[in-house]
Order: C-alpha cells, then sequence, then structure tokens
C-alpha cells in the first residue's frame, strides 16, 4: 500500500518552482512512533484521495519546541521555533495542517510572536473543510452504527476551543457518538501532556490514562477515537492494561476515515 | 438632644472604613511587587468579560447546585446592601427609617430584602452542611486545615448572624410592624417577641440595629484576612484575566533576545547600543516578586472553593499537586512578604525563604500536565497554570534541575530535533516503511 502514497517535499516544490496548497506538518511523534507513524499514513491517504496538493518539510521539519517550553526550558523552545520559523519562512509558508494538538497550538499561538505568522489547522478541521468542500466525501462504511466515542485533546479542545470538527466526523461516518462524563470542555487529561509523555508520573494512587480509560470503560463504546498521537498512546496504553484490546479499540480520526473507506 | 449614638456611629464607621482603606492599600501595595504585564489589548472584551463572568456568575453554574446557591448569597448580599445606606444615614443623623417616608415602594424593598435574607441564611445552611456534614471532597483535600477550613466556616456563621439580626432588627421594630408593609418575614418572627413591653422591644431592636451595622463593619475588615476577598477582587481578577487561547503560553522577551543574538552573528551584546533593556535578574519565578502582579492578584482572589483542585488530572490520582495550593501558597508568602516590608520600613529584607521549596514543592511543580482543566474550572479566571509554568522556568533555566528524563528529552530535541533519539535525517522514512 505504502507504494502508492505520494508524498512531495517543500523542496521538490521549490525545485518545481510551485507553491502547495498546505504544508504539512508531520510532528515528531508522526514521524518515528510506530503507531503515529499509521495516522500520518492515513492523513496522507486521505489528503491524496481529496487530490490536496501538500508538502512536507522531511528532513527540514524539527520538533516545534513544544515538549521543552512545557518543561520550562523557554531557551531550547525559542531555538527551536527560530530554526523552524526560518525554514518555513523562506519557503513562503502560508498554510499549515497537522495532525498533533502540541504542534498545532504551538504554530498557531507561540509561533506568531517569534516572526511565523501561518494559518494553522488541526487535521480534523481540515478534514472537516474538504468534506464542507466537497473534495472528499465519506460515508458510514466500516464504522456506521458502531459506538464511538472522542476523547478530547487538551490543546485542541480546552487549549483552542475546538470540539465540534472531530465530532461532525464521527457523526459523518454515521457511528453512534457518544461522550464520556468528562467531555469537551471539562474533558480530562490522557496524562502526556506538559512533557509528562517523557517521564514517570509523581507519586500518586493511579496513572491519568486509566483514570480516563476508566471512564471511557464506563460507556462501553467499541472505539475510542483520539486526535492527538499521545493520547492515542495513553488511551492505547490504558486499554491495554484494563486487558480491553479484544473489544476496544483506539483509533484516530483520520484512521477512522481512511478505513471506513479502505484506503 | 443627646448626640452620643450619632457620635459613636460616626466613629464606628470611620474607625471600621479607615482600617478597611489602609488594608486595601497593602493589598495593592502587595500585588504591585509583581513585574508588569501589559493587559491594555481588547479593553471592551474585558469589560465583557466582567460583566459575565464576575457580575453575571456565568461560570458559577457551570456546577448547579452550588451556583444557584451562590446566586442567591451573592444577590441578597448585593441588595440587602442598600439597606446599609438608610442604616448609615439613620446613623449619623439620628433618624429612623429614613426612607419609610416614601410610601409603599419601601414595603416592597424592605420586603424584598427580608425574602432575600431568608433565601440567604438557608443557602448559607445548605452551604455549611455540604462543607461540614455531607464533607463534599474538595472541601476537605490536605490543604483545607486549620486556618483555611475556619476561614469558610466563620464567613457561613457572620452571613447567618447578619441576617437574623436584620430580620430581629425588623421584628422588633414595633413601628415597622404597625406599617404592616414589607414585614414579609419579620411578621412570623415578631409573634416570638409577644408579652415583652415597648421598652424591651426597642432595647432588642436597638441592640440588632448596631450589632447588625457593626457586624458589617467588622464583616469588611475581616475580608482582608480572609479567603472573602473574592467578594471584591472577582471583578478586576475577570478583567484582567489572559484573552488568549487557554494553550498559548507565553514567549519570554529576555529569552527572545538572547536567542536572536546567538542566532544572528551580527549582533554583539557588547556592540548594540541600543540595548536598553537589562537582562532580568533570574529567568523564570522562585519568589512571589518574580510573578506578574496579575498572577498576584489571582492569588488574593481565590476563595478556595476547590473546583481546580477536583478537576486536577494529577489530583485526581492522587498526587501531591493541588491547584488550589499553588494560589493558597502565593497569597500565604506574599502576605508574608508583604508583612517583612512593614517590619523592615518599607525594604524586603532576605528572610532566607521563597514561594519555591518553602511553600510550594518540586515533586507538586512536576506533577502537572498542562491540560488547563484548573483554568477552565475557575469561576473567577484564576490561572493556576501559569505560575507553574514560571516555576519550571526557573528550575530548568536557573538550576537545570529538571527529572532526568526530561533532561534527557531535552537533549534529545537539541541534538536531534525530536525529544526521542532518532536523527533528524530519519524524520520521512515512514513515507517508504
Amino acid at each position: 500500500m505504502s507504494e502508492l502514497l505520494n508524498v512531495p517535499t517543500m523542496a521538490d516544490f521549490m525545485a518545481q518552482g510551485k507553491q502547495p496548497e498546505v504544508l504539512f506538518w508531520v510532528g515528531c511523534a508522526g514521524s518515528f512512533d510506530d503507531r503515529a507513524k499509521k495516522i500520518t499514513k492515513a492523513f496522507v491517504k486521505l489528503l491524496n484521495k481529496a487530490q490536496v496538493e501538500f508538502a512536507v518539510l522531511g528532513t527540514e521539519e524539527s520538533c516545534t519546541g513544544d515538549p521543552a517550553k512545557r518543561a520550562g526550558n523557554e531557551f531550547l523552545f525559542q531555538m527551536q521555533a527560530v530554526t523552524n520559523i526560518e525554514v518555513m519562512n523562506a519557503y513562503e509558508i502560508k498554510k499549515i495542517v497537522t495532525a498533533c494538538p502540541h504542534c498545532f497550538n504551538t504554530l498557531k499561538n507561540e509561533y506568531p510572536q517569534l516572526g511565523g505568522n501561518y494559518e494553522v489547522m488541526h487535521h480534523t478541521e481540515f478534514l472537516k473543510s474538504l468534506l464542507d468542500e466537497g473534495r472528499l466525501t465519506i460515508e458510514g462504511g466500516k464504522f456506521k452504527g458502531k459506538r464511538i466515542t472522542f476523547h478530547d485533546p487538551c490543546y485542541l479542545g480546552r487549549a483552542n476551543n475546538i470540539y465540534e470538527a472531530p465530532r461532525d466526523l464521527i457523526i459523518k461516518l454515521e457511528a453512534e457518538l457518544v461522550e464520556m462524563k468528562n467531555c469537551k470542555k471539562t474533558g480530562l487529561c490522557c496524562g502526556a501532556g506538559g512533557a509528562q509523555m517523557f517521564k514517570d508520573a509523581e507519586k500518586g494512587d493511579k496513572e491519568v490514562n486509566i483514570e480516563r480509560t476508566e471512564q471511557a470503560l464506563d460507556i462501553k463504546p467499541e472505539i475510542i477515537a483520539a486526535g492527538c498521537p499521545f493520547c492515542n498512546t495513553m488511551m492505547t496504553d490504558g486499554i491495554k492494561a484494563k486487558e480491553k484490546e479484544g473489544q476496544i479499540t483506539v483509533m484516530d480520526i483520520a484512521e477512522l476515515i481512511a478505513n471506513a473507506q479502505d484506503l | 438632644m443627646n448626640y452620643l449614638p450619632n457620635v459613636l456611629f460616626a466613629i464606628a464607621l470611620i474607625v471600621g472604613v479607615g482600617y478597611f482603606t489602609r488594608n486595601v492599600k497593602k493589598l495593592i501595595r502587595n500585588i504591585k511587587l509583581g513585574h508588569d504585564v501589559d493587559v491594555s489589548d481588547n479593553t471592551s472584551q474585558r469589560w465583557k468579560n466582567m460583566t459575565m463572568i464576575a457580575l453575571g456568575q456565568s461560570k458559577m453554574v457551570s456546577r448547579p447546585i452550588a451556583g444557584f446557591l451562590h446566586i442567591i448569597v451573592y444577590v441578597g448580599f448585593v441588595i440587602i446592601n442598600i439597606e446599609v445606606l438608610e442604616i448609615i444615614i439613620d446613623g449619623l443623623i439620628g433618624s429612623h427609617r429614613i426612607f419609610s417616608s416614601i410610601g409603599v415602594l419601601y414595603g416592597v424593598l424592605i420586603g424584598a430584602f427580608e425574602i432575600l435574607a431568608l433565601l440567604v441564611f438557608i443557602a448559607v445552611i445548605v452551604f455549611w452542611i455540604r462543607r461540614n456534614i455531607i464533607k463534599l471532597n474538595r472541601f476537605w483535600k490536605s490543604e483545607m486545615t486549620s486556618w483555611p477550613k475556619n476561614d469558610a466556616n466563620y464567613i457561613l456563621y457572620f452571613e447567618m448572624v447578619l441576617m437574623t439580626l436584620f430580620l430581629v432588627m425588623n421584628a422588633t421594630d414595633v413601628h415597622f410592624q404597625t406599617m404592616n408593609s414589607g414585614n414579609f418575614i419579620s411578621q412570623f418572627i415578631a409573634p416570638f417577641f409577644n408579652g415583652l413591653s415597648e421598652t424591651a422591644l426597642h432595647t432588642i431592636e436597638r441592640t440588632a440595629w448596631w450589632m447588625h451595622i457593626i457586624g458589617i463593619l467588622v464583616f469588611l475588615n475581616y475580608l482582608y484576612f480572609s479567603k472573602h476577598l473574592h467578594i471584591l477582587l472577582a471583578f478586576p481578577n475577570t478583567f484582567y484575566a489572559s484573552l488568549k487561547p487557554k494553550g498559548q503560553f507565553n514567549n519570554l522577551e529576555a529569552v527572545t533576545k538572547e536567542v536572536k543574538m546567538m542566532m544572528d552573528a551580527t549582533i554583539y551584546p557588547a556592540t548594540s547600543p541600543t540595548d536598553d533593556t537589562e537582562m532580568p535578574a533570574k529567568f523564570g519565578a522562585s519568589d512571589v516578586q518574580d510573578l506578574n502582579w496579575v498572577q498576584l492578584l489571582n492569588a488574593y482572589t481565590c476563595t478556595e472553593c476547590g473546583r481546580c483542585t477536583s478537576e486536577c488530572p494529577a489530583n485526581l490520582t492522587g498526587k501531591k499537586l493541588s491547584p488550589r495550593k499553588i494560589m493558597m501558597d502565593t497569597r500565604d508568602r506574599l502576605e508574608e512578604v508583604g508583612k517583612n516590608i512593614d517590619a523592615n520600613k518599607g525594604t524586603f529584607v532576605d528572610d532566607g525563604k521563597q514561594l519555591l521549596d518553602n511553600y510550594i514543592t518540586r515533586e507538586e511543580l512536576w506533577a502537572c500536565t498542562s491540560c488547563n482543566a484548573c483554568v477552565e474550572a475557575c469561576p473567577v479566571s484564576i490561572n493556576p497554570l501559569s505560575i507553574i509554568l514560571d516555576m519550571r522556568r526557573f528550575l530548568v533555566m536557573e538550576q537545570s534541575a529538571a527529572p532526568v528524563e526530561l533532561n534527557n528529552m531535552m537533549t534529545n530535541i537539541e541534538n536531534n530535533g525530536a525529544p526521542w533519539p532518532y536523527n533528524q535525517m530519519d524524520r520521512i522514512n515512514w513515507k517508504n516503511e
């Protein structure tokens, strides 16, 4: 399947003297994490299907600096930011889409003050716009009637007030959207944000992802939909810890849509 | 004519308001110990937020029971204070119910006050039950012992007593009961005093009147020493709260300058004569003076309701972090610094303590997932997360004291452009896997 993927880089476009419609910011997880790479590919398939002229930075992309900033290392964050902005401004990037809410938040909110002004979209918003414009069509397909709950990523939801785009997409799949006790504004964190992904948790009586997984189990979904590679990892781990891998799968919204059409 | 009551009243008023003013000045001075921060943007949105969130209590009702009860107490508090105006005029010029000359409207007004007073009394009883009998989890966290616990109950007792005095004062006011207009509630209390002589009734009425107004003045002065300051500070606090998306953390300008210098070989610190902004004494915050004044205002505004803590994923899973404690610690340390300044003729003398470690531990700071649940939950727009971040910045940039795993993560970003030890040149390998 992978040979079908068409993934041009900005350098390719530059060589042809062309400008893509949008830059796909893959992010570190999307580039290196085995689980997240599947999300990246699913999203690329959808971009290819909708014939979106996109490009990636490839080896010119570097961490946005989000985990460094949230860990308190403002120097490292700004070094990363300034380097990335230099690259993107040289390519005259106008619009960015990313499947990682952390990259999304940082690029959208924290780069402008450092000279990086772009229109930034989360992939769920972007997919929604493709549907609205009729460039992509989806039908229920294999997820029709399935019980799906959406776990709000903190950096998409509370951080940027985006709650509806991912839900609209689930509804488009003709699935049964069910909500956890904590959702939208009061969504419970998966436990990975603020650089927690990269360290052990402090002493407590439970892991945050277990708490969140229990909330999901309470409403008996068949699928937990995620919109963030880190949430995806945390929820997948939670499901494994609860030995529910047989019954419940954790999937990114992009994977749901791509799989619905057997892409 | 005997002017003694008028003089005593004037003295009580001057002392009460005067002492409060003195403490408000101290409060403002303490808040100004914080760094400056630009809050001049989008004034119209700020007014709107204040109107909706503080005046309109819009975030209180996200928890319907507490929200509804709180609105009763809040409305009661605001409206019944109109009555205080009459009390002050009566007290100063020696009149009795000076507004009663306005006729029917007076009855309507006092009647409304009486009904509100009863509702407030009931609401406060329910609050007390929630806190002390039902023992709602958020009121019994580890930071809610001793003073914070007592403070909350004292406020409730104060309100119960004030409302009772108001109703007793009306019930024993023969003149007012004879008017039989607006005594909606007090007419049912009046029979308890049946059989008492007119003199005895008058004495009770006067006593209740005096205790009511003195009680209000004492309560006013209690505010500064209590979490109850929120009744005033909620307004400026919601006005000055950040208007940016919650995910947007501020970029430190001092760092931007250093980074630009490092990236651009043509700028050297020594040859840059336009360099008028000094490097800050330190990056991040280890004490209250390193925070900005809005963060310090936040600390004084916190009324310790614990909605933040009850939504915090770290706290929910048994970690030490409690966003409410971050705010309480910040306020307590700021008070300590303020007292230090008072004791040392206006200058702060190092007391060997600081907000970090002496109040807020590193374990608490590193437990935060930066999820913004606490910020979202706060009914008066307090931001505990911004303080946590500033303190992490101090730990990392001034002390290199991040947990080992985070240091590894940051080294990876520095060397490979990713938080994991993968080569940047392999960044697009996924395409062909």
